[in-house]
């Protein structure tokens, strides 16, 4: 069987080497990243000691604050961490799909079944 | 005879021709492909846990109140060591990329240091959890039913009518000096004080802790001290059934196993990826160390790896965010 792990030319991706300028600049936005990381979880940690949870109002928006952060942490780590925003189109479209797809699904789920417990549940035993 | 794998088709056409559709190799590709199908199953556990909460008809701790504890310091403090252990797990996959940026730049020596540091912050992270697993199990005091309705007036002057089954929970030392005690153990006996009650310890450790003060609506709202005439009319209406920490069948943090075993899933589940993790960044590292990529030309692996790696971490944020913060 032929080896892909071996370079055969240079438009291939295993040879993305870059020259220490262009590391450099890499290691500053990897730095500034990190910054904004750790900035959204301190906000979010302070929030979570400050804020007591109750059925008011305020702590759905909380809750979504907290949701919207989380999506945000989420999208830095995959698209800068882990290169997914440096590669081409159609594997970000690949590894995305599936989960606007799940997010569909979920979306139908609760809206459909979720009131299941407040009804008759028990017609389901 | 002869479906689509007999034609004749020039490997131009086919992806078999040397170029990688993607632009990526295989081997990254399929790390993807794992990492896809892997978050589908942590995003079905989460899913699964709010189904179940949002179901619950029986009150749901808050996450941050469960664990309170730090090592080495007296006091609670909610949520800091959970935010720790993101901290800690952030960071080493910041030097993770570091690594990965480092083996683009073929330089052997900074892929081996950070590689080396992201298995440092990959075993505190580990060690973390243990120490948090270990305190959940044990618990902080322990909790008894109650056998019959009680009515109590706390420190702070509500009134609560308790019924039957309500849970009270028993402050740090008495609580562990209460389970020898409940379990029949000789070295322990329950004397009559001042105060009311005392848990007294014979023998090589003697000591003996009073009843001080009990606690009303641990873990969730309106968490409440009762101590003195109130506290002994808790104590004396205790049934049998008391309960310290959590294991698969008894919890002291809710009247519901849901919370716990969600908990030990989740969260094991979680850090068997972590473990997993640092056992391969170990063997990348041995790897890298004795020149296998040097002589490849390039660091794909750490690349690799380091996906994975991140992955980790990305399902931590979710884990903080649904089983800690909502």
């Amino acid at each position: 069987m032929e080896r892909d792990d071996l370079i055969v030319n240079d438009s291939y991706a295993l040879n993305a080497h870059h020259s220490e300028e262009e590391g450099a600049k890499i290691r500053r936005n990897t730095w500034k990243v990190t910054g904004i990381l750790t900035l959204l979880t301190t906000v979010e940690v302070i929030m979570g000691i400050y804020f007591k949870r109750s059925e008011a109002f305020s702590w759905t928006m909380i809750k979504w604050t907290f949701i919207i952060l989380t999506v945000v942490k989420a999208a830095y780590i995959v698209l800068v961490f882990m290169h997914l925003g440096d590669e081409r189109s159609n594997l970000k479209k690949a590894v995305l799909a599936p989960y606007m797809l799940f997010i569909a699904y979920l979306l139908f789920i609760a809206i459909t079944e979720g009131f299941g417990h407040l009804g008759n549940f028990n017609a389901f035993h | 005879m002869g479906g689509e794998s007999t034609k004749v088709i020039s490997n131009e056409v086919l992806w078999g021709g040397g170029q990688s559709p993607f632009s990526v190799s295989y081997g990254k590709m399929m790390m993807w492909y794992f990492l896809v199908s892997d978050a589908l199953t942590f995003g079905g556990l989460l899913t699964a846990y709010g189904f179940v909460r949002a179901s619950s008809t029986d009150p749901w701790p808050i996450g941050e109140q469960a664990f309170r504890s730090l090592p080495f310091v007296e006091g609670e403090y909610p949520l800091i060591y959970v935010a720790l252990m993101t901290f800690i797990l952030i960071v080493s996959s910041v030097t993770m990329v570091l690594a990965v940026e480092a083996g683009h730049r073929n330089d052997k020596r900074e892929v081996i240091k950070w590689l080396g540091l992201t298995i440092i912050g990959g075993f505190f992270f580990l060690g973390s959890q243990a120490w948090e697993w270990s305190h959940y199990i044990h618990g902080s005091g322990g909790t008894f039913l109650l056998n019959e309705a009680v009515v109590v007036t706390s420190d702070d002057g509500q009134t609560f009518s308790l019924n039957k089954g309500d849970a009270v929970y028993m402050d740090h030392h008495f609580g562990h000096l209460a389970e020898p005690w409940i379990e029949g153990e000789p070295q322990v006996s329950l004397v009559e004080s001042d105060h009311g009650v005392k848990l007294v310890e014979m023998g090589e450790h003697a000591h003996e802790v009073e009843l001080h003060s009990l606690t009303l609506n641990k873990y969730i709202n309106n968490e409440s001290h009762v101590s003195g005439a109130d506290a002994m009319k808790l104590w004396n209406a205790r049934s049998e059934s008391f309960s310290f920490g959590a294991n698969m069948h008894v919890n002291e943090y809710a009247s519901q196993q849901a919370y716990a075993n969600f908990f030990f899933f989740i969260t094991g589940f979680h850090g068997f990826h972590v473990f997993s993790g640092v056992v391969i960044n170990i063997i990348i590292f041995i790897m890298a160390y004795r020149g296998v990529f040097e002589r490849r030309k390039h660091y794909e692996m750490v690349e690799k790896i380091g996906l994975y790696w991140h992955f980790v971490d990305l399902v931590w944020v979710f884990v903080f965010t649904f089983f800690y913060l909502i």
